[in-house]
């Protein structure tokens, strides 16, 4: 499962930023990745989409690198269902 | 023709803290704010829940039957203020003067709920049609068009549009054309209705709307609030006020504009610089001069911490002497209508010798190092003040106000 969130994810932002996967680890910072606001928004649209899970503002706020964004994204992905990811007011 | 003062003759205002502007003025000059949960549409589908929202408004407590099929929300909202502000002014209307006036609004986004309307009747209900009245409900100059034939101006009417600088850029056109004589009155402002579902939804995926309420320059930020109203001054030359007796709430002495050449959403410093430099340029005043400034100051971490190093810059030393504050933090972000209702709560300030604050404030910021009037109503004397709009996609335009003073 974790291999699996991570090949997603590093397979999002290669697609997004137009370089070699084999170029970003789990230790990328996203700021070395050069994503910038606007990318990191359209990423984690992305990502929501991609496993159909809702990224609260506060969590999008502390996944500053790849690592923390597979783990975060685990997280909400172990929580679905857990609770409707539509609550308002979960950030 | 020579230069002439613009004096402000009329003002009118309808927001989350009134329906015109003694009411908003009440709650601007004690700190009230009028920020709370969403209950226009269904905000149970929304990651955010508040908004500064004109709460229980009704169309038909203002407008005839025969006329509300033809007006969307920002619409009424441009068209009620503008009724105070025409109604405050006393002018008594002429052929000639109905030639010579002039009619400039702003609007970020135009009858968009008209919009979500119809795209809803399409695409959810699978009408085949939609409302007939639609595209000349959403065009964003409504608001200009409708001035013009329920008061018979006939002079040189159009709308601006520049997202959240929208109105600020509206009024400081229409200031021009007054002072370099080319209109003899101005109607001018701005309005917004942006509390629709799907352009909420849209700003909740930009993730910079706070989940519970806008407290800018403080350290614990969390984002905007969406707020929803219009504004709209009256302009004519100081001398033609005068000579007829007009109450004069205030004067516009400069406006400066710039494009920051950067980032579609992120701002630049150097940019709104400009326009603050632009602004007292046109204006003729030394920095030292200003007293106040009615910030943009949106409450997202990125704008306040900028705004700041602008003032900063622009202002070196004297940055320590300004009373700033941002009034969005009572009406909220009323996006193309924010120019104009934060005018509004400058000129009264000016007026009044009372300083707007910002509300909510909680907690001191090393990067908003400024003097930002924290919750309480400041009673100070200020002869001139600014009023910062920086746009997204880096548009900028900044007012200087001067106090009525002959």
């Amino acid at each position: 499962m974790s291999d699996d969130v991570a090949e997603k994810v590093i397979a999002a932002i290669a697609k997004m930023k137009r370089i070699p996967p084999k170029t970003i680890t789990l230790d990328s910072s996203l700021e070395e990745l050069k994503i910038d606001s606007l990318d990191g928004l359209n990423l984690f649209f992305d990502l929501e989409e991609a496993f159909d899970i809702n990224i609260p503002d506060e969590g999008a706020k502390t996944m500053r690198s790849v690592r923390q964004v597979v783990e975060g994204l685990q997280q909400l992905i172990a929580n679905k269902g857990a609770s409707n990811p539509g609550t308002p007011g979960q950030s | 023709m020579p230069r002439c003062r613009v004096a402000i003759t009329g003002l009118g205002v309808i927001s989350a803290l009134g329906r015109n502007s003694g009411e908003f003025w009440n709650s601007i000059s004690q700190g009230i704010s009028g920020i709370g949960p969403i209950e226009l549409i269904d905000r149970t589908q929304l990651r955010f829940q508040n908004a500064a929202e004109v709460h229980g408004y009704r169309t038909e407590d203002y407008f005839a039957a025969d006329r509300i099929s033809l007006l969307d929300r920002f619409c009424e909202f441009g068209l009620i203020a503008a009724q105070e502000a025409i109604r405050a002014s006393g002018i008594e209307w002429t052929p000639e003067l109905r030639e010579r006036t002039a009619i400039v609004t702003g609007t970020a986004t135009g009858g968009q709920t008209t919009e979500d309307v119809a795209f809803w009747d399409l695409y959810r209900l699978q009408r085949s049609r939609v409302n007939p009245l639609s595209i000349a409900k959403v065009m964003a100059n409504a608001v200009a068009s409708h001035i013009s034939m329920e008061y018979g101006i006939t002079g040189p009417a159009f709308t601006l549009s520049t997202a959240c600088s929208s109105s600020n850029h509206a009024i400081g056109h229409a200031f021009w054309m007054v002072r370099e004589g080319l209109a003899a009155l101005a109607v001018t402002g701005g309005s917004e209705a942006p509390l629709s579902f799907a352009n909420l939804k849209a700003w909740e995926a930009m993730r910079v709307v706070s989940p519970d309420t806008c407290r800018p320059f403080s350290k614990n930020r969390t984002g905007m609030i969406l707020g929803e109203g219009g504004g709209m001054l009256v302009l004519e030359p100081w001398d033609a006020a005068r000579a007829r007796g007009a109450k004069i709430f205030g004067e516009i002495v400069g406006f400066g504009m710039s494009a920051d050449a950067h980032h579609i959403t992120s701002p630049s410093s150097e940019g709104a610089a400009r326009a603050v430099k632009s602004a007292l340029g046109d204006a003729g005043l030394p920095p030292e001069m200003i007293g106040y400034i009615n910030a943009h100051g949106t409450g997202t971490p990125a704008n306040d911490s900028t705004e700041t190093a602008v003032i900063r810059s622009v202002f070196g030393k004297h940055a320590d002497k300004l009373a700033i504050s941002s009034t969005k933090s009572m009406h909220g972000h009323a996006l193309g209508a924010a120019g104009a209702i934060e005018a509004i709560a400058t000129v009264l300030g000016l007026q009044d010798g009372i300083l707007p604050p910002t509300a909510n404030y909680a907690e001191p910021d090393p990067e908003c190092d400024l003097d930002v009037i924290p919750n309480i109503p400041r009673a100070a004397v200020c002869e001139y003040a600014l009023s910062n709009s920086f746009a997204f996609g880096g548009l900028n335009a900044v007012l200087a106000f001067r106090r009525p003073v002959s």
